[in-house]
């Protein structure tokens, strides 16, 4: 079997996105680390007591304070004189990062503590059953944003929580896909090496929140990139480095196989705007390999 | 040392003589000349510790959690609504059994918004699992400080403990009192030492999900410690006493002139000064008056308050906050213990006195120590302005 610091035998549901990515997270980070987890799925599937399969130190207290509890965590290995040899992280799903722990996250990059932040983003309240949350996308059908005769469905856009990090002033900010294995690692090792606040966001699909196979879970990942309607870019110290996509798909291709957005394929019109948000992702961030 | 010297500024100087190395807090009154003399203490390098600035009480919670989480001594300190902002994560770090020590400058609880004293912040997480003490002085506060930290890290324990001290009464009260030095309390107090702590070379995991098979015993455990506690904060109060040579009660209450009472008064905190006046008042007209401080609320010392009042006739309970809807909590509280005593009970009378720092006077205090002598009452208000009751609809 693989050595890896998130032992397997945890209760994620097949195909869980966060799971896989979790997992690359803290193989590429390493055993001197330790994690601050909010509340979420992860949290839940990875540590029932008695067991946990957590390889690295790891503490979860509540669902919005994972960057306080991370902050408090780099204060005291600073007091032991032993924050350079141990990477801190605080980690959480979209809703514990975009909505509730926003404060606490923008209160941890102000501050400066060396810490990354790593937001497993698929899409909604997964935890307690797929609620919708500040970074569900445009028009996706969640149990508190359900589709209905008068709704299409998430009226908003997602909340540009990588530019609300970068507006930080932080040095590192990367969003990656768990499509993307290798990405997803080396983008970890570069923020580990880089001190002060970082920030990666990770798209991971929930194969029961968004209503797919479970076995398509890369795929899905993969066609969210490909589409434009997930970018995957870094802002080093403010510049931006977008992962460039060499064949732009439809955003059908993505949408078709996923529950959370069946209302919409026999609606052009909403299809329409679907494909506007990706055509302006790839604008916006440059992420055509053939312009 | 002798030093004439302000409430909060006492703590923050017993504080730095236990060197915690990492502080949080944020600012509320009447909680913060506490932290900005630790603030200040930090840079000057009297104290070093991490002291980090945080964005609210929620994150100055969540930050000494995690710093006590690696093993570290740490400290923050609140009042009123940061209290009530911070009480999620007040519950969680007892059940996360973290040794952390916090001062609640005690405020009353908005609306309307008031920034006067009353103990109605500290109720609103009295059943959190922490160690709950209560200073009547400035003296004692620092006294309890440094037993708050020695109580909390004690293996038996590993409990987080609040030292409440009265806003402005006591924390921005001036009084003459005994600073131990730096080395007696180095020797009462050793660095704290663990292994329950993030540790790479041994990583544990904190804050499980504990499913209907387990939770149930581990919120016993926490019980069962505080049961413990109340033989433990005896010996550490005693310990205390020998290594600083003052202290009075047996850690968990204290009685004045309660011996051969027959009408006891009893309290927490800053009010025992004003009822020990009237106790005297009453003493030199003959009354047989008594006064039973309760200085550890949480354990609450039900055995040791059952058998203090156990030969009184009247007790007046004074409670500096309500349970809206039913009673002041002490009330309810001493009303347990004194069940245990069938028949001898004594009449059990309960006052709601002083509730967002309406003064409490010699008089108001009278005024409870007359009624226990008419039709009992068990919630009655103290000092109600009858023209302010008006309904304005
Ligand atoms: C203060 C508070 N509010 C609400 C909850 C309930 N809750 C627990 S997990 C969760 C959803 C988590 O969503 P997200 O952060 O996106 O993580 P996911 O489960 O989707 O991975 C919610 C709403 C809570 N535990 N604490
Ligand atoms: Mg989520």
């Amino acid at each position: 079997m693989v050595e890896t610091l998130f032992k397997p035998g945890h209760t994620a549901c097949a195909g869980c996105g966060q799971a896989i990515a979790a997992r690359l997270v803290i193989d590429a980070a390493g055993k001197n680390t330790m994690v601050a987890n909010g509340t979420g799925c992860l949290e839940v599937f990875s540590t029932k007591y008695p067991e946990s399969s957590w390889g690295v130190p790891w503490i979860h207290s509540l669902f919005e304070n994972c960057s306080a509890v991370a902050s408090g965590v780099e204060a005291g290995l600073k007091y032991l004189g032993k924050k350079d040899s141990i990477n801190v992280i605080a980690q959480a799903g979209d809703g514990g990062t975009a909505d509730i722990g926003l404060q606490a996250i923008s209160g941890m990059f102000e501050r400066g503590h060396d810490v990354l932040y790593v937001c497993y983003d698929n899409e909604a309240y997964m935890n307690t059953g797929v609620q919708r949350s500040g970074l569900t996308p445009t028009l996706s059908n969640t149990t508190t944003s359900p589709s209905g005769s008068a709704s299409l469905g998430n009226p908003r856009p997602k909340k540009p929580m990588p530019e609300i990090a970068a507006a930080h002033g932080i040095p590192y900010v990367a969003t990656a896909s768990v499509g993307y294995p290798q990405d997803i690692q080396r983008k970890v090792k570069k923020a580990l090496s880089i001190k002060g606040p970082k920030y990666i966001q990770i798209h991971v699909p929930c194969p029961l929140g968004w209503r797919h196979e479970s076995r398509m879970t890369f795929d899905v990942a993969k066609l969210a990139v490909e589409t434009g309607l997930y970018p995957i870019f870094e802002y080093d110290n403010g510049k931006l480095i977008p992962r460039k996509i060499t064949a732009i798909k439809p955003v059908e291709e993505y949408l078709k196989y996923q529950g959370r957005f069946k209302h919409l394929m026999k609606d052009p019109e909403a299809i329409k705007e679907m494909q506007a948000i990706a055509d302006n992702n790839i604008k916006k961030y440059g992420l055509s390999a053939t312009v | 040392m002798k030093q004439f010297i302000e409430g909060s500024h006492a703590v923050a100087e017993i504080i730095k003589l236990c060197r915690p190395g990492v502080v949080s807090a944020y600012p509320i009154t009447p909680q913060t000349h506490i932290v900005e003399d630790l603030a200040l203490m930090v840079a000057n390098k009297e104290l070093n510790a991490q002291f980090v600035n945080v964005e609210s009480e929620h994150s100055a919670a969540s930050v000494v959690l995690g710093g006590e989480s690696t093993g570290v001594r740490s400290y923050t300190a609140t009042s009123s609504q940061g209290l009530l902002l911070m009480a999620e994560v007040v519950f969680n770090i007892a059940g996360l059994r973290l040794p952390l020590v916090m001062t609640t400058a005690n405020r009353a609880i908005s609306a309307p918004i008031n920034i006067w004293n009353d103990q109605q912040d500290v109720m609103t997480v009295r059943d959190s699992g922490w160690v709950l003490l209560f200073a009547e002085t400035n003296q004692e506060a620092v006294d309890l400080h440094v037993q708050a930290y020695k109580l909390a890290e004690d293996k038996r324990v590993m409990l987080p403990v609040m030292v409440n001290m009265d806003g402005f009464i006591l924390t921005h009260g001036m009084e003459v009192l005994d600073m131990p030095s730096q080395k007696e309390v180095d020797k009462f107090l050793p660095p704290y030492k663990t292994t329950y702590k993030l540790d790479v070379e041994n990583p544990l995991t904190m804050g499980y999900l504990a499913d209907p098979d387990y939770y149930l015993e581990i919120r016993y455990m926490v019980q069962d410690t505080h049961k413990q506690l109340l033989d433990i904060i005896p010996q550490v109060a005693d310990d205390f006493k020998k290594a600083f040579k003052r202290g009075e009660g047996n850690g968990l209450v204290e009685g004045y002139k309660i011996e051969d009472a027959d009408q006891v008064f009893v309290a927490m905190g800053s009010v025992c000064g004003s009822i020990r006046d009237v106790v005297d008042d009453l003493r030199a007209k003959g009354k047989k008056a008594g006064l039973l401080k309760v200085i550890s609320y949480r354990p609450f010392p039900k055995a040791c308050v059952a058998s203090a009042l156990a030969r009184a006739k009247e007790v007046a309970v004074i409670d500096k906050s309500i349970s809206l809807g039913a009673f002041g909590p002490l009330y309810t509280d001493v009303m347990v213990a004194v069940s245990s005593l069938g028949s001898e009970m004594p009449k059990m009378s309960g006052f709601v006195l002083g509730l967002g720092g309406r003064d409490i006077t010699k008089r108001s205090i009278m005024d409870t120590y007359e009624r226990l002598f008419g039709k009992q009452v068990d919630c009655e208000f103290i000092g109600l302005k009858q023209e302010l009751l008006v309904e304005d609809k």
